[in-house]
């Protein structure tokens, strides 16, 4: 076996690059906008923290339906993102919002200690109403007050002043506009393109009993505008051009994306599905601080330790796992930043478990060497033949482990339990990576070791590797 | 650690089995007594928490020093009496468990508390419903199954090239086994002690626990295979013992910087994290134990078709060449 340069360069490289990416310091702005997008780069300076760190809600939604319905396909997809327009009405930073399962949206609010008002907003029905304008000139986006909902100018405004929602216009805030019609008159609403144009527009269909109500509604206000207003916000407001019938078309300056986010507002003001409340958590800011720096004082006396005990037992060797080990920590680190990997406190409980494994490796390779120079081999050939006997039983203890972590992983996605998830996730990831650095990196150690010292006698140099 | 190793070159360990068997009979019969206690008297086998049963767990810390009992006092007025109350970490925090609730009565409850005992607050807040907790409790029992599965028939395929490949497989199973019963012996007793309940990060521990007791016992049939192919013609006991022997050292060693990692976790790591990482400890240590000896005493007893080892017609194995 000679010593290869080669890997040791790459192994130099690969802990340069690991140490770069895992430190908090400035990263290039390059590298930070390619694993983003440009106007958002993604920020490498700290590891994700999951909702136990900094604190939050986390909400478990489900439809509220027997569990043998069928639930339509694409209507859970449309739950979701309506229930993501709501957080984000809620001004959360960083809110997310997931399917999970085919009758679960999982909503994460990180900051938020008080979590009624919110489960309140993310549950409400959502009511959509084409009113009579007036004399106003209302615009997609204003708050404004309607018949069914004669206090929404107001309530925006509290919650905008208390900072829970993003600043949005107000103009009337003392007017309440009549409610023409409701969505109950709608049937369907699609996004569609319009033949001659090519322009995208909203076609839809109303309801038997609606048609009438609508087509005289229309008939006597052509030319004037018809506000579309979800939960007294103006979603559209388009002109009546001619009296509508059954069937009638919304056309404006509208993107596919405006088009088709209209059409469900329009079809699905209401969710498409009930959705009821099945687990909420809550943890406070100050446990989850508190939590982070006890994390990170057991961390670094567990890995001293470690990295003691290993210095002790097997000296050179030990060194070298211990440079090793600190290489398979940076690495680690580097991958949940790149990932990116939420941490969790289970998830951090996980990584430093995987230490141990890493070390184990090491030790399994370690003990073949030791034996093997019992056996009278000479050093060269014992480090070796320790390698390749260690490799078996390095490589199915693990992924035996793996198994476990796959089978965690499953079970944490399918039931919000995100800590046994996390816990998996960096578990898993850890393992994968030190099945890594024991062979390349302590093996590039230990042959650039016997290359150093090519002219110091064998007797001497076994006596370094703790024989 | 190489005088240990040397010292246990002498000990047949495989010979010793019916101390072995004795020794983990008496590490899982209190757990066991302890889940058909409960079984008889009506009760889940273990103490399950909200994650399998539903129901809400609320930690408040208050600016001042309050009891427990006061705030207890508070729900029950409210007509929640299955509702508990404990103190955690210091003498302002205290931990509720209660049954599912819905925001105007937390809300109310919130009020209510801060009026007469003072203002609080919010640490942890844990509101789920009944349905989903069954459904967790079975998703967690086939968790564990299906790892298992997966485990034996990877086992299986890595030895398939030795006779009676499925044994290995079936003794790794028999000390995961025995890993898990152990755990749930130590959980039963701590519910006694000091009230612990089995809840989703349990579930957790387990399955590590199942994946690292593998791993031990992998290494040591791993040596098995290799040793069998090296002396060949041996009596398998022989081989057995010395593969176990000559993988001693590692064993312990690993066992040594998994514990200092844990251990670091449990003193230093606060809390929450408490149950956990006592469990997992529990489950390493029994885990390095049954593959030594449970895993391999196992499959040599079904190699020899004895079970047990009767003092009179023992042949003592002869101590493998240092």
């Amino acid at each position: 076996m000679r010593s290869n340069p080669l890997s040791l360069l790459l192994t130099v490289l690969l802990a340069a690059a690991a140490l770069y990416v895992a430190l908090p310091l400035d990263h290039l702005p390059g590298l930070e906008s390619a694993l983003g997008t440009p106007e958002e780069p993604r920020d490498l300076r700290d590891l994700v923290r999951g909702l136990d760190l900094q604190g939050g809600t986390q909400i478990l939604l489900e439809a509220d339906l027997p569990a043998d319905t069928e639930i339509p396909e694409g209507s859970m997809a449309t739950a979701r993102i309506i229930v993501e327009n709501r957080v984000n009405s809620l001004g959360v930073t960083e809110p997310a919002v997931q399917g999970q399962g085919t009758r679960r949206i999982i909503v994460e609010l990180p900051g938020i200690d008080n979590p009624e008002q919110a489960i309140e907003t993310l549950r409400s029905t959502g009511q959509l109403e084409f009113i009579d304008p007036g004399d106003a000139q209302l615009l997609s986006g204003y708050i404004i007050n309607t018949t069914n909902r004669p206090t929404a100018s107001a309530d925006a405004m509290t919650a905008m002043a208390a900072g829970v929602m993003d600043p949005a216009p107000v103009p009337f805030p003392d007017r309440v506009f009549e409610t023409a019609m409701t969505g109950d008159v709608l049937n369907d609403a699609v996004p569609g393109l319009d033949d001659t144009t090519g322009l995208w527009q909203i076609n839809f269909e109303l309801a038997g009993d609606g048609s009438d109500q609508f087509f005289n509604y229309t008939q006597a206000n052509v030319g004037r505008p018809m506000p579309i207003v979800l939960d007294g916000v103006v979603l559209s407001a388009p002109i009546i051009n001619a009296a509508i019938r059954d069937i009638g078309v919304i056309s404006g300056d509208f993107t596919e994306e405006e088009a088709r986010s209209l059409a469900i507002q329009m079809r699905y003001g209401a969710l498409p599905v009930p959705l009821q409340v099945v687990d909420v958590r809550t943890i406070g800011a100050t446990l989850g601080q508190e939590s982070v720096s006890r994390s990170l004082i057991a961390g670094q006396v567990g890995l001293l330790m470690v990295l003691l005990f290993m210095l002790v037992i097997y000296r050179l060797p030990g060194l070298l796992a211990c440079l090793a080990l600190v290489i398979y920590v940076a690495l680690n680190v580097a991958v949940f930043k790149l990932v990116p990997v939420t941490l969790t406190l289970p998830g951090i409980a996980g990584f430093l478990l995987s230490i141990g494994m890493a070390v184990d490796a090491n030790i399994l390779i370690f003990e073949r060497l030791r034996e093997e120079l019992r056996a009278g081999r000479s050093l060269r050939l014992a480090i070796r033949t320790g390698f390749n006997r260690a490799w078996p039983a390095i490589r199915d203890g693990n992924l035996s482990t793996l198994i476990s972590c796959a089978v965690l992983f499953w079970f944490g996605s399918n039931f919000g339990a995100s800590v046994v998830k996390g816990f998996a996730l960096t578990l898993a990831i850890g393992v994968v990576l030190s099945m890594f650095t024991a062979v390349l990196v302590t093996r590039t150690f230990l042959q650039t070791f016997l290359t150093l010292t090519a002219g110091v006698e064998d007797d001497s140099r076994r006596l370094l590797v703790g024989h | 650690m190489g005088l240990l190793t040397s010292r246990m070159g002498t000990a047949a360990i495989v010979e010793r089995r019916n101390l072995w068997f004795l020794l983990s009979l008496l590490l899982i019969l209190p757990g066991i007594l302890l889940m058909a206690w409960r079984g008889v008297t009506g009760n889940s086998l273990l103490p399950l928490s909200i994650d399998y049963t539903g129901g809400v767990q609320w930690e408040i810390r208050f600016d001042e020093p309050a009891s427990p009992e006061a705030v207890r006092a508070i729900l029950l007025r409210a007509g929640l009496a299955d509702t508990t109350a404990f103190q955690v970490q210091d003498d302002r925090t205290v931990q509720l468990k209660l049954k599912a609730i819905d925001n105007q009565v937390k809300e109310r409850l919130e009020g209510e508390i801060e009026a007469e005992i003072g203002p609080f607050d919010e640490q942890f807040f844990r509101n789920i419903g009944p349905a989903i907790g069954s459904e967790v409790s079975r998703a967690a029992g086939l968790a564990i199954l299906v790892a298992v599965v997966g485990i034996l028939i990877y086992i299986t395929a890595a030895f398939r090239h030795l006779n009676h490949a499925t044994r290995y497989g079936a003794c790794a199973v028999f000390a995961l086994a025995h890993d898990v019963l152990v755990t749930l012996s130590f959980i039963s007793i701590m519910s006694l002690v000091s009230a612990w309940e089995v809840d989703a990060l349990f579930l957790t521990a387990v399955l590590t626990v199942i994946g690292f007791s593998v791993n031990d016992t992998i290494v040591v049939f791993d040596r098995i295979r290799e040793n069998q192919r090296r002396y060949q013609g041996e009596p398998f006991a022989r081989i057995a013992n010395r593969s176990l022997v000559e993988t001693l050292q590692r064993s312990l060693a690993t066992q040594v910087t998994a514990l200092l990692v844990l251990v670091a976790i449990l003193i230093l790591g606060g809390a929450t994290l408490q149950q956990f990482m006592a469990t997992l400890i529990v489950g390493l240590v029994s885990g390095t134990y049954s593959s030594l000896c449970n895993a391999t005493p196992i499959l040599v007893a079904w190699e020899e078709r004895r079970f047990l080892v009767k003092a009179d017609v023992a042949d003592p194995v002869p101590v493998p060449a240092a």
